[in-house]
């Protein structure tokens, strides 16, 4: 079975989110990226099923410029087994989505995972656009998959609780919580990830649909009003009469 | 030339999120001179969605396919793309929840529209350009995004938009099919497992929420949660490190990877704050910390906390909860 695990890089999730001076780009400077959490639950599991069958492959795919390489080769260390990248700046999620439907479309995968959303842009668009431009089922976010033979079943959430979905290959499937427990490479997956295949491809077109005109940071919090412990029950009275929420 | 509202409903009630979604939806019908009609998904009772005429909606198309009482991808898509084209909508409003984003996404390409989800803001229609402000970086920015296109889709950010209720108004509900096919219901659920919820109350829909983390010690002491949750009528939540030990299921949790909530009132019970959780809680209107580490860094992000110990100060807010009432 062919798995394809759509990989983005991101910042890592402690960083301080600044922006350029025109408020147009997330200021990288100084900041590490890190492969997006959602995605890892995406690899790891790509990579568990695969051990379990036996044979298949796992093909990582980043859309990004050469600088995510790194992150590229550490999935490759976590235990894919060969990456494409496609040379471009990932410039929205319609744009995104393009260019994994034509590399799926191209490598003939049964499985396309990808995390639910990613913690920068937080879409939640890519695997739909997938499944409809291949014109295959999407299930999204799957918070389990089991395969048997070419029959996978699925946990989806819904608002509280699961639908469990069955189907068949090839579909696309977003990952988050608790599908498994993403792995960290060890040093011998480290070494081995320097020999495996990387290939760089260039785009299939420039469409995108949407343009960020600006980046804003929230407002400031004025500040927090400390109630004594002694007298905790001031605070729901606070919290009627002059924050007026309950 | 209209807009289109995706409402979702559940046991026959429109939910609160597509409440607020209807009234985004007639608002943006209103700035554009044009009407606003709904779609609904899910299983609805016709008195209930007539009564979306209270958030500005004139008409409902109702397609009562017994088979779309619970969230089935491909036949949603293809119903709600089939009431697009019927109404010639040029915008589609749905709410950022599972479902709109899932069908948001897949509409997207099937309409060859533009989209943004998480969206918290009517949208700007300055010199021609429509902008809409979507939350980024899990809820530590704000972006302003432009939407080209003739058709555009937008998703909202639950308990971002005030609903609306224009007493006595209704909605003219008509029958509506989209002829769907056992081939749209490929993906259909085998099973639905519903979790239980604390009182009732779905945490992404909940207007007030209490939080534990690790200070409340083990879940044997969850119960103080409770009470003051039941106490308030609100959800249940927990941090990361709380589910990651089973001492709550995932569903509770809240932060970057798990439950983004937006409630009017947060209060975080023994979590100090890392910058993961916040992630997941900075947009709600008022946030409480109770906290028995003065440094807590959550006190930062907080409007009202309390130093204190949880197992005392939560006894005491459960009681004056109770006598306000």
């Amino acid at each position: 079975m062919k798995f394809l695990v759509c990989i983005s890089n991101v910042p890592d999730t402690t960083t301080k989110i600044t922006f350029t001076p025109d408020n147009k780009e997330f200021n990288k400077a100084g900041v590490q990226f890190v492969i997006n959490p959602w995605d890892e639950y995406a690899l790891t599991r790509a990579i568990e099923l695969k051990e379990a069958q036996g044979a298949g492959t796992v093909t990582v795919l980043n859309v990004g410029e050469a600088d995510t390489e790194p992150n590229i080769r550490k999935a490759l260390a976590i235990g894919a087994d060969d990456a494409i990248r496609v040379n471009a700046h990932p410039k929205d999620a319609f744009f995104v989505a393009q260019q994994i439907a034509s590399i799926a479309k191209d490598g003939g995968y049964d499985v396309i995972l990808m995390g639910k959303e990613s913690i920068d842009y937080n879409g939640f668009q890519v695997h739909g656009m997938v499944g409809e431009l291949l014109g295959i089922p999407t299930v999204a976010p799957a918070m389990k998959l089991d395969m048997s033979g070419n029959t996978a079943t699925l946990e989806r959430e819904i608002e509280g609780g699961k639908e469990i979905v069955e189907v068949n290959t090839p579909f696309v499937a977003s990952c988050q919580q608790p599908m498994c427990e993403p792995r960290i490479p060890n040093m011998r997956g480290i070494m081995t990830a320097r020999t495996k295949p990387l290939k760089v491809v260039e785009p299939t077109g420039d469409a995108a649909r949407t343009e960020v005109a600006a980046f804003a940071l929230p407002p400031q919090k004025q500040g927090v009003k400390l109630i004594p412990a002694e007298s905790a029950g001031e605070l729901i009275k606070l919290l009627r009469n002059e924050a007026k929420v309950i | 030339m209209s807009v289109l509202v995706v409402v979702e409903c559940d046991g026959g009630e429109v939910k609160k999120s597509s409440l607020e979604v209807a009234s985004y939806g007639s608002q943006v019908a209103q700035m554009l001179g044009t009407t606003a009609t709904a779609v609904a998904v899910g299983e609805a009772t016709e008195a209930n969605l007539a009564k979306l005429g209270e958030q500005g909606i004139t008409k409902v198309l109702h397609d009562a396919e017994p088979r779309l009482k619970d969230f089935v991808n491909g036949a949603y898509t293809k119903l709600i793309a089939a009431a697009a084209q019927k109404e010639d909508a040029k915008i589609i409003v749905l709410a950022n929840s599972n479902i709109g984003a899932s069908v948001g996404s897949r509409l997207s390409i099937r309409l060859q529209a533009s989209i943004a989800t998480n969206v918290v803001e009517l949208p700007k229609t300055d010199g021609g350009s429509f902008t809409v402000k979507r939350g980024a970086f899990s809820g530590k920015a704000f972006a302003d995004v432009k939407l080209d296109g003739d058709r555009k889709i937008i998703a909202v950010k639950k308990n971002s938009i005030e609903a609306l209720h224009q007493a006595g108004k209704t909605a003219q509900v008509e029958a509506f099919s989209a002829q769907l096919s056992d081939a749209d219901f490929a993906d259909a659920p085998k099973q639905v497992v519903m979790q239980d919820q604390a009182g009732g109350i779905l945490l992404p829909e909940a207007d007030l929420v209490v939080s534990g983390g690790r200070g409340m010690k083990g879940p044997e002491n969850w119960n103080l949660i409770e009470d003051l949750a039941k106490a308030l009528g609100a959800a249940t939540a927990c941090s990361k490190p709380v589910s990651d030990v089973d001492w709550r299921p995932h569903h509770e949790h809240v932060g970057q990877t798990g439950i983004t909530v937006s409630p009017n009132l947060y209060i975080a019970c023994g979590i100090s704050g890392a910058i993961q959780h916040l992630a997941g809680v900075n947009s709600s209107k008022v946030i409480v910390v109770i906290n028995k580490d003065p440094e807590a860094p959550f006190f930062k992000a907080a409007d009202y906390g309390i130093v204190g110990d949880v197992f005392d100060v939560l006894p005491k807010l459960t009681q004056a909860v109770k006598e306000l009432n």
